[in-house]
C-alpha cells in the first residue's frame, strides 16, 4: 500500500516534469525554427543592390536603401529626444527623491506609460505633433512620438543605473566639499554609464522594429529620394515591410523575406549589442 | 588628476563658500521637471484621448457606441458601434491568454526549478531575443507561415481569423509570462523547499503545494501583464484577424480588434471629422482598458515583492 503509493507519487512528478519541459521546448522551439527559416529565405535577396538602390516598380524591385536609411534617422530622432530627458528623470528620481507618494505617483505613470498601446502613441502623435505643432507628417513628428513612447525605458534603465552606483562614491565626493550636482555630473554619472547606454540603445532598438505608430504619424511606402528634411515624409522598414507583405499583391517573396530579413537583423544586432554592453559593464 | 571640475568646486575657494550656485539652482529646477515628465506624459495622452474622443460619444450616445454592432463611417449619417471591434479584441485576448499562460508558466517552472542553472541561462537569452522581434515581424510570419496552415487544417475559407492572430499574439507574450513568473518562483526563499523536502515530498511536490502557491501572485501578475499586451498589439492584430467588421462568433471568424481599427481607419479619416473622433474615443478605451489591467499587475507584483522581503 505504502509503496504503491510512493510509486504513483513519483509517476506524476516523472508526467509532471516531462509536461514542464516540452511546454519550456515550446517557448523555444519556434523562435529558433522563426529565426532559421527567415535566413533561410531572406539571404538569397540580400545584395548589394538591394541594401543601397532605392525601390523601382512600384516596390517590386530595386532595393530599399531609402527605407533603411529612414529607420536609422528614426532611431536616432527617438534617442535623441528620449535619452536627455530619460536621463534626468532618473537622476530626479534616484538623487533628489525619499520614498514618498509623489515617487511612488512617478513610478505608478512610468509603469503605465510602458503599457500604454503603441497606437495610442500614435494617436497621441498625430493629435500633439503632427497637428497640435504643426510638424506635419514628418520624420521629427514620428521622432518625437517615439520618443514619448520610449521615455519609459530610458527613465527606467538610467533610474536602475544610477541606483546601482555605490553610495560611498557620493559620500567621498560630497566629504570634500564637491557640491551635489558637481558629484552627480562628474562622479555618479560617469559610473552609471554603461547602464544608462544599455537602456539607449535598446530603446532604439525598440524604436527600430515600432510599426504602429509611424503609420499614424507619417511613414510612407514610396518616397521620391532619400529623406534630406526631418520635416519630409519619410520610409522606414517596418512599415515598408507591413506593406509589401500585407497590401501590394503581387510582390516578389524574395523582397519580403529580405524586408523582414534586415529588420530583424537590425534590432537584434541592437538587442545583442546592449547585451554586451551591460556583460562588460557588469565585469567592471 | 581630479575628476570634478576644480575651478567651480569648493576646493578652489573657501572650504565653507556659501556662494550662491544659482547655475546649480537652475539645473536642479530642469531635473525635478524631467522627472514629473512620465506623469505630465501619461496625463497629455489622457487629455488628448479625451479631449478627441469625447466629441464622438457625445454624438454617438454612450451605450449605442459600446454596444452597437454596425460600423458605418462614412455613410450619411454615420454609424459608429464598436461592440464588434471589442469582442474581437476579447476573442484574440482569450486565445492567446489560454495559449501562452500555462505554456509560459510551464516553462517558468521549469526554469526555475527543474532545469540545470546552465541550461535555464542558455535559455534566457532566446527567450529575450524573442521579446525583441517587432511586432510587424510577427505579423509577417503569421501571415505568410501560421495563416496558410491553420486555413487547411481547420478548413476554413481564410487563414485570417482571431485564432491566427490569437497564436501569434500568445507568442508575443510569451516572454514577459515567463520572466515575471521565473522571478516570482526564485524569489521564494530556499528555507520553504527544505522544509518540505524534510517532511518526505517529491520534488513535485514541493513544486506544486509550497513554490507555485507562494508565488502565486507574481505569476498572475505575469499572467497580467501578457493580457495587457495581448489588448495592446496592434500590427500583428492588423495583418492576421482578417479585418471583418462584423461581430465575431467565433474564434474562427476573421475579425478586427480595437487597435487594429484604429491603424486601418485613421489615414482615411477626416481631421476633426466624426471618424477621427469615434476612433480617438477608441483609443481612450483601449487606454483605460490597459491602464486597468497594468495598474492591478503593478499593485499585485508590489504585493509579491513584499511577501518575502518583510520581517
Amino acid at each position: 500500500m505504502e509503496i504503491k503509493n510512493i510509486k504513483s507519487r513519483y509517476l506524476t512528478q516523472r508526467v509532471a516534469i516531462v509536461i514542464l519541459a516540452v511546454s519550456a521546448l515550446l517557448v523555444i522551439i519556434p523562435v529558433i525554427g522563426i529565426i532559421i527559416y527567415m535566413i533561410a529565405n531572406g539571404y538569397s535577396s540580400l545584395n548589394w543592390e538591394f541594401l543601397t538602390a532605392s525601390p523601382a516598380q512600384a516596390g517590386k524591385a530595386g532595393g530599399i536603401l531609402p527605407a533603411i536609411l529612414g529607420t536609422v534617422y528614426l532611431m536616432l530622432g527617438t534617442i535623441l529626444f528620449a535619452l536627455p530627458v530619460g536621463i534626468m528623470a532618473g537622476v530626479y528620481l534616484s538623487e533628489y527623491t525619499r520614498a514618498n507618494w509623489l515617487t511612488r505617483l512617478i513610478n505608478m505613470a512610468i509603469i503605465n506609460l510602458a503599457g500604454v498601446p503603441s497606437i495610442v502613441f500614435g494617436l497621441f502623435g498625430l493629435a500633439v505633433f503632427v497637428l497640435g505643432l504643426n510638424l506635419g507628417m514628418s520624420l521629427l513628428a514620428a521622432s518625437l512620438t517615439l520618443a514619448a513612447q520610449a521615455l519609459a525605458m530610458t527613465i527606467t534603465t538610467s533610474r536602475e543605473a544610477i541606483i546601482a552606483v555605490p553610495k560611498e562614491y557620493r559620500e567621498g565626493s560630497l566629504a570634500i566639499g564637491v557640491s551635489k550636482w558637481q558629484t552627480i555630473r562628474h562622479i555618479v554619472l560617469p559610473q552609471a554609464s554603461p547602464g544608462i547606454l544599455t537602456g539607449a540603445i535598446l530603446a532604439m532598438s525598440r524604436a527600430a522594429g515600432e510599426t504602429a505608430p509611424i503609420i499614424v504619424v507619417g511613414a510612407a511606402f514610396l518616397v521620391g529620394g532619400l529623406p534630406v528634411s526631418p520635416f519630409d515624409r519619410f520610409m522606414a522598414l517596418p512599415y515598408h515591410l507591413y506593406t509589401v507583405s500585407a497590401h501590394i499583391p503581387g510582390m516578389p517573396g524574395e523582397i519580403k523575406w529580405g524586408v523582414a530579413l534586415v529588420l530583424i537583423a537590425m534590432v537584434l544586432f541592437f538587442n545583442m549589442l546592449a547585451g554586451i554592453v551591460r556583460i562588460k559593464a557588469r565585469k567592471r | 588628476m581630479f575628476p570634478f571640475d576644480r575651478s567651480n568646486g569648493a576646493a578652489s575657494g573657501s572650504l565653507l563658500s556659501a556662494r550662491p550656485r544659482w547655475g546649480e539652482k537652475i539645473i536642479e529646477k530642469v531635473i525635478f521637471a524631467n522627472g514629473m515628465l512620465a506623469i505630465i506624459v501619461l496625463l497629455g495622452v489622457l487629455f488628448i484621448l479625451l479631449r478627441q474622443g469625447i466629441p464622438a460619444l457625445v454624438e454617438t450616445p454612450i451605450h449605442k457606441f459600446l454596444f452597437g454592432t454596425a460600423w458605418y463611417p462614412v455613410s450619411d449619417p454615420p454609424t459608429f458601434g464598436i461592440l464588434p471591434f471589442f469582442v474581437a479584441t476579447m476573442w484574440v485576448t482569450v486565445v492567446s491568454t489560454v495559449l501562452a499562460v500555462p505554456i509560459g508558466v510551464g516553462a517558468a517552472i521549469f526554469l526555475a526549478e527543474i532545469a540545470p542553472r546552465k541550461v535555464a541561462d542558455a535559455v534566457k537569452p532566446i527567450v529575450e531575443l524573442l521579446s525583441g522581434f517587432p511586432s510587424v515581424v510577427m505579423g509577417f510570419i503569421g501571415l505568410v507561415l501560421l495563416s496558410p496552415w491553420i486555413q487547411n487544417t481547420l478548413g476554413l475559407n481564410t487563414g485570417l481569423t482571431g485564432i491566427t492572430a490569437g497564436i501569434m499574439l500568445a507568442m508575443m507574450s510569451l516572454p514577459i509570462i515567463v520572466s515575471v513568473s521565473e522571478d516570482a518562483l526564485r524569489a521564494v526563499p530556499e528555507d520553504f523547499r527544505q522544509a518540505a523536502y524534510g517532511l518526505g515530498s517529491t520534488r513535485w511536490e514541493v513544486i506544486w503545494h509550497v513554490c507555485v502557491p507562494s508565488a502565486l501572485s507574481g505569476i498572475s501578475a505575469a499572467v497580467m501583464l501578457g493580457v495587457g499586451r495581448a489588448i495592446g498589439e496592434t500590427m500583428t492584430v492588423l495583418m492576421v484577424a482578417g479585418g471583418a467588421l462584423a461581430l465575431p462568433e467565433l474564434p474562427v471568424d476573421p475579425m478586427m480588434p480595437m487597435t487594429a481599427a484604429i491603424a486601418s481607419g485613421i489615414g482615411n479619416a477626416v481631421q476633426g471629422g466624426p471618424q477621427y473622433h469615434a476612433l480617438f474615443a477608441i483609443g481612450l478605451i483601449l487606454f483605460l482598458l490597459t491602464l486597468f489591467v497594468n495598474l492591478i499587475a503593478a499593485r499585485v507584483l508590489e504585493r509579491q515583492k513584499r511577501k518575502f522581503t518583510a520581517g
